[in-house]
């Protein structure tokens, strides 16, 4: 019996839902603006299954969720849970379900057993059981090592599952997780939803979760695909899933051709609807299947035959071909990659950063470990691990804005901590969260950041006009940064880091909490610039985002574990079921081989 | 099943307690400010602060050397409040209160002996400025070194100035005219301001800010228990502080106490719970850690140490002021407390205040408890 046949069995033999919301509608308002966030949502939840929220930043996930939760004023429509009208008895609600925030309310400055202890003391649980759900939770979780520690001083996917176990004390009716995933590095990526999972089919929870990572929504029954305020489809993921079969392949780039150059050509045509490196291939998918399944790329494209393979779909090419189709034509992916006004010449082989034998220690901990690499001159260079890796540790020290305790780097030949103002020109960096001036328009930011990198009068004028071309930032110039919304800002906050027009580029974690669409849209600005000589340096957690880098690195717990080629890196992971490893199986497989031998 | 819901009320409550209670040891800003700001303020306004004056800079300007004259002068430069130095011409001073050298001039005219014979003299008392509140009271000194001059001469039967010397009476309850004695009672005021309406404000404020109140929302918890929850440990907090500002002034300065202990215990709880009421109304208002802050000092902090009578007299104060201090209840705690330190229990004073006070606590912690609801809008 698959999945699906057991909940459509149960759904048979039981006809009540845990949710139930009809045309419910809720509008915010922000300034003098009305800002529909809820738009006519109609949606069910059986009991005993396992539904994903999926849907683009600013889709509303969060809005739905906190209105369920009962945090939220309902604008229309009516919402019961658990048969209770929210509307009318919130507390009642509230009190039988379990919820955690994006932003779980985890107390940083209690340890992780005070945290327990205080959400055990809320819902009332019984001084009985407490003990056994103590430990069956914490063994779930793997905290049990760490009661005694601040939840301030716990990883980011530790603090996910403190949260999870927190709101599970009390046994929950239902339980609704927002984006507990989002920031969270694979390897407890893949712990906590086998905690999800166990919890759905050994416990007979129901749970309703929200997230940015598609591939996730393929584990749940059912798929709530959220855009703009309204669904655009709900169903089982299969439905989804089955829309793209037949219109995705494999494309191998020609010869001397990066993967993500051809991926951005590729964007460009009007019969794909989305196209991603993959194994130093491009994953195509066509919004028709093409007449010939054995040569399926447009004629337009370039001269050569490309080698192809068809392959099955899965979740994410269904979205993205139900999402293009949504989109108005004016938000559309811009024709033309991103210009500056001069390209860098390089010499092949120009060694634009050189770090060696890197260390930093902050006290008795490490978080830098003898790390060495170098980066040359027009390379996408990405540093790939876990939060906690010491990633942004490394970033720093590259930036000149920490002191190594040992081991020398040199960014454009220099150290920047002692380089003056004419080196630091040369460089841009946008940090991570995006260091924009919230109560500062997006106009005013840039203007900022210009003036800051010594940028005045005509060329002032000109490079702002071209920022705001480049970046599509026209619509939105006047509001304050802090309530513009995280694509918008990320965009921002890249053109400020551009606005004079640095040599070497260096991003953590851009794109952290964004969606598919603005992640497309990122990289495809990053291609853009990368081809025009300069070099970058970016931090992810996503670790498909490797694809796009020249080469990679893999951190893990301050050491470097791996580095080379997105092929050379994927070689190491291997998975169960024989198929292709996905850069997530190889990170996993990396860390855990690491770990493995005592580290 | 009444009984077992306020005993998971309860619970819960002592939960929240617990929790506040941690995170303020583990946090060293709030005992900074609980325990450390109280002995700091003690000590700089003890010792550092004084608004007792001494030695003012002043030149007597005696135009036409007089027996009367010389007498007069004799008085300000014998006198501990002044150090005087005689000049004979006016230029010579102003150049000296233009550098700031002196804070006053008092200038005999050179027809003084003359005019003093006839009955009409008058003595010209210039002061600078620039500091009014400091300027009043050198103004005060002189009229009373001034004064104490002519009263000599009626006493001997001599003629007199005539003119607008008004003499300062005795300082009632503040005997030794000592700054102290009301400053320290006055700083009680601002640790219990700081405590409760600023650390309040800003703990709350950083709940809303950091989200933990959205988790703490979908459980069995109520608003009230929330508030109770962050009342207590900031109650017992502020009482904390009282009690080292109260040990301090007995031990430290030796300030006269002169009222009921119990009655300033009462009082200040009255005042605390007034202080709590208003931080978490403003954390409620604004949810932002930064702008609570500005608004738990703007609204609190500085008009207690402004317009509560503690530094600045309410009586010398403009109308308008002295109106809108009315609103202010630190102004009402000042009062009970110069009351019971200075004077004693004076129930004509206290029953009056407290009542006012009892208001407003009432007041502000409904306000908040009707603005903290479990909503994220």
């Amino acid at each position: 019996m698959t999945e699906q046949d057991r909940s459509d069995s149960r759904l048979n033999h039981n006809a009540d839902f845990l949710v139930t919301a009809y045309d419910i509608r809720k509008t915010f308002k922000q300034g003098k603006q009305l800002i529909t966030a809820l738009d006519g949502i109609s949606l069910q939840i059986v009991p005993g299954t396992l539904s994903a929220l999926v849907g683009p930043d600013g889709a509303g996930k969060t809005t739905l969720l906190r209105l369920l939760a009962g945090l939220l004023n309902l604008d229309g429509g009516s919402l019961q849970v658990l048969g209770i009208d929210v509307a009318v008895d919130p507390q009642a609600v509230q009190s039988r379900i379990g919820y955690m925030p994006q932003r779980f309310g985890l107390y940083d400055d209690l340890t992780v057993q005070e945290n327990l202890d205080l959400y055990a003391d809320l819902h009332g649980l019984a001084q009985a059981i407490r003990l056994s759900r103590y430990t069956q939770l914490l063994e779930m979780t793997h905290l049990a090592e760490f009661t005694h520690r601040l939840a301030g001083r716990l990883s980011g996917g530790m603090k996910q599952k403190l949260g999870l176990a927190c709101t599970l004390l009390s046994s929950p009716a239902l339980l609704l997780l927002d984006e507990p995933t989002v920031g969270v590095d694979p390897l407890s990526r893949r712990e906590l939803w086998q905690i999800i999972h166990h919890l759905v089919q050994q416990e007979k929870l129901t749970v309703l979760i929200s997230t940015a990572y598609l591939d996730e929504a393929e584990h749940c029954q059912l798929a709530i695909v959220l855009s703009q305020g309204k669904i655009l489809s709900q169903g089982p993921p299969e439905v989804l899933r089955s829309s793209a079969t037949g219109k995705v392949f494999l494309l191998q780039p020609a010869i001397g051709q990066l993967a993500r150059n051809l991926q951005a050509r590729l964007l460009n045509h009007p019969s794909v609807a989305d196209a991603l490196p993959e194994g130093g291939w491009v994953r195509t998918v066509f919004h028709q299947p093409p007449a010939d399944t054995q040569n399926p790329c447009p004629q337009q494209l370039g001269d050569t035959q490309l080698n192809s393979l068809a392959i099955p779909a899965n979740f994410e090419d269904g979205f993205m071909l139900l999402l293009q189709k949504t989109r108005p034509p004016a938000t559309q992916t811009p024709e033309q990659n991103l210009q500056l006004s001069k390209t860098f010449k390089h010499s092949a082989g120009e060694v634009v950063i050189e770090v060696r034998d890197l260390l930093c220690r902050f006290g008795a901990f490490t978080a830098v470990d003898h790390v060495s690499f170098e980066v040359k001159r027009g390379e996408i260079f990405g540093l790939l691990g876990p939060n906690g890796a010491g990633k942004t540790t490394t970033f720093r020290m590259l930036c000149g804005l920490l002191a190594a305790t040992s081991g020398s780097l040199t960014v454009l030949g220099q150290d920047l901590r002692f380089a003056g103002a004419a080196a630091r020109q040369r460089i841009g960096y946008v940090a991570q969260k995006f260091a924009l001036y919230g109560q500062l328009s997006a106009t005013e930011n840039l203007e900022f950041f210009a003036s800051a990198y010594g940028l005045h009068g005509q060329q002032r004028r000109e490079r702002l006009a071209w920022a705001i071309q480049q970046f599509e930032l026209a619509d939105m110039m006047q509001q304050p940064s802090e309530q513009l919304p995280g694509g918008y800002r990320q965009r921002l906050a890249m053109a400020a880091a551009l606005m004079h027009e640095p040599e070497v580029l260096f991003l953590d974690e851009p794109t952290s909490g964004a969606d598919p669409l603005a992640r497309r849209d990122f990289w495809r600005r990053i291609t853009g610039l990368a081809e025009q000589g300069v070099t970058i340096v970016v931090t992810t957690h996503f670790m498909e985002e490797a694809e796009y880098c020249d080469r990679a690195v893999i951190q893990d717990a301050g050491r470097l574990l791996a580095q080379g080629t997105p092929a050379e890196i994927r070689a190491y992971g291997k998975r169960s079921d024989g198929g292709r490893p996905s850069m997530e199986d190889a990170f996993i497989q990396i860390v855990e081989t690491a770990r493995a031998h005592g580290h | 099943m009444a009984t077992e819901q306020r005993r998971a009320g309860l619970i819960r409550v002592l939960a929240l307690i617990r929790k506040e209670s941690l995170q303020m040891r583990r946090d060293p800003s709030s005992i900074a400010i609980g325990v450390l700001l109280p002995v700091m303020l003690v000590l700089l306004f003890g010792y550092g602060l004084s608004l007792d004056v001494k030695n003012v800079p002043v030149a007597v300007v005696l135009e036409a050397p007089s027996p009367e004259a010389t007498e007069l002068a004799a008085g300000f430069s014998l006198s501990p409040y002044f150090r005087s130095q005689t000049l004979i011409a006016m230029p010579q001073a102003l150049a000296l209160m233009n550098s700031r050298e002196i804070d006053a001039i008092v200038r005999v005219r050179p027809d003084f002996a003359r005019q003093l014979a006839l009955g009409n003299a008058e003595v010209e008392v210039l002061l600078h400025g620039s500091d009014a509140n400091y300027a009043r009271l050198v103004q005060a000194y002189a009229e009373g070194a001034i004064g104490q001059w002519r009263a000599r001469r009626q006493a001997e039967g001599q003629s007199t100035l005539v003119g607008p010397v008004t003499i300062a009476s005795r300082l009632w309850f503040n005997e030794a005219n000592n700054s102290r004695y009301f400053l320290v009672p006055g700083l009680i005021v601002l640790v219990m301001t700081l405590i409760g309406t600023f650390l309040t404000a800003l703990v709350m404020a950083r709940e809303w800010e950091r989200g933990t109140l959205e988790a703490l929302f979908v459980t069995p918890v109520r608003v009230a228990e929330i508030m109770i929850g962050k009342t207590v440990p900031y109650f017992l907090l502020g009482l904390t502080g009282l009690i080292l500002c109260l040990l301090s002034a007995k031990y430290l300065f030796d300030v006269p106490f002169r009222g009921s202990v119990t009655v300033l215990l009462l009082i200040s709880m009255v005042y605390l719970l007034v202080s709590l009421g208003l931080g978490l109304l403003i954390s409620a208002a604004v949810k932002n850690q930064f702008v609570a802050s500005q608004l738990a000092v703007l609204t609190t902090f500085l008009p207690a140490m402004m317009l509560s009578g503690f530094l600045f007299d309410i009586r010398s104060m403009p109308t308008f002021l002295k109106m809108l201090t009315q609103l202010l209840p630190a102004r009402y705690y000042v009062d009970l407390l110069q009351t019971l330190f200075l004077a004693g229990n004076v129930w004509a004073v206290i029953i009056p205040d407290t009542l006012v006070l009892l208001a407003m606590a009432a007041f502000f912690l409904w306000r908040a408890s009707a603005m903290i609801w479990k909503r994220l809008e």
